[in-house]
């Protein structure tokens, strides 16, 4: 599957990828739920790290669509939770679930 | 936001855009979505040159704190010759205030300058993309149905919108923070021209603000001392000690 990581570009990771990024993706969002900042950015380092760890760099001129795209690792913790309330990060981008 | 797995999630879950689907002529899609994406590649550009300028902007803030600081100090050497000693104190006060300040500005003027960075390399990016979706369409008008064709339309697109999306974000982000920190410029410019300094010690509490003044007193005091030090070693006369009630006790 291709992840983007925001303010840094796609990545193609392996399928299997998707539990890790999955309970990384628990920690980050429990970390905002508590207001812990601190928490919020090693999660979304750690989110960041795995994907750039185990993933491939796609070209520039490759147009695929991401199948899940990670905020930026600053991300405040005011972003994270207008994100988290479904306002929505990205007004442009056509995302849903 | 329900996330992937139907729960709170921070991780987006992109999807196809649908807003191509509908139309029947795939060649008038893609020229349509092509000048469309070249209308908001320069939308883009103009944003980040937005940032680049509010950047130089608070640069130029910068050195005008700069110079200030250097002032105060000047101030606080030539009160401190004339023998003037309370407004040597006052001169270091507002220095070390405004010196605190501007590293502060400093730090995250640092931070902006990575995000601007990042800015324009997504500004590459997505100008590298917008001249695939150019080559492609025409690969895709030769070489595919209708049906197939509408399928890799709304794909190339979306990934386009993506990066579009992404690199709009990275510039509402960039400009936010050069308004905070201009505002914050702002602020000290005021506090320094209206003498209002002494109070902007800093947002903490009642704990904070006390521990901040008392680190503050004895940075001051340490300049002072170097500063007599400096102006008693270049003069005749030896260093004397200049008492707080100097003009009281000269009476």
């Amino acid at each position: 599957m291709i992840v983007r990581l925001m303010g840094e570009g796609q990545y193609r990771v392996d399928d299997t990828l998707l539990a890790r990024l999955n309970e990384l993706d628990a920690e980050v969002a429990r970390a905002v739920e508590s207001s812990d900042e601190r928490a919020l950015w090693s999660g979304l380092q750690a989110l960041a790290d795995t994907v750039r760890a185990d993933g491939e760099k796609l070209a520039d001129d490759d147009l695929s669509p991401s199948d899940a795209i990670i905020p930026p690792e600053d991300l405040s913790l005011e972003e994270a939770k207008e994100l988290l309330s479904g306002e929505g990060l990205i007004p442009d981008l056509p995302v849903t679930s | 936001m329900p996330g992937l797995m139907g729960r709170a999630t921070l991780i987006i879950k992109a999807k196809f855009s649908k807003f191509l689907d509908r139309s029947e002529n795939p060649n008038e899609t893609l020229d349509y979505s092509y000048e469309e994406q070249l209308r908001q590649l320069q939308n883009v550009k103009r944003g980040v040159a937005d940032v680049t300028t509010a950047k130089k902007r608070l640069e130029l803030q910068y050195t005008s704190m700069q110079q200030q600081v250097e002032k105060l100090d000047g101030q606080a050497r030539a009160a401190l010759g004339a023998g003037k000693e309370d407004l040597a104190r006052e001169a270091l006060t507002r220095k070390t205030a405004v010196q605190a300040q501007l590293d502060g500005i400093m730090q995250q003027g640092q931070q902006l300058e990575a995000q601007q960075a990042k800015l324009v390399e997504g500004q590459k990016t997505l100008q590298t993309k917008v001249e695939a979706f150019r080559t492609q369409k025409e690969v895709i008008k030769a070489q595919y149905s209708a049906a197939e064709a509408q399928v890799r339309i709304g794909e190339a697109a979306t990934g386009i919108g993506e990066q579009m999306a992404d690199v709009g974000l990275a510039i509402q982000r960039a400009k936010d923070k050069t308004d905070q920190m201009q505002a914050r410029a702002s602020a000290i410019d005021e506090l320094t021209a209206s003498g209002a300094l002494e109070d902007f010690t800093g947002g903490g509490d009642d704990i904070d603000k006390q521990l901040a003044q008392i680190s503050q007193g004895t940075q001051v005091d340490d300049e002072l001392a170097k500063l007599k030090a400096e102006i008693g070693s270049g003069s005749a006369e030896p260093p004397k000690e200049i008492p707080a009630g100097g003009e009281e006790s000269a009476k």
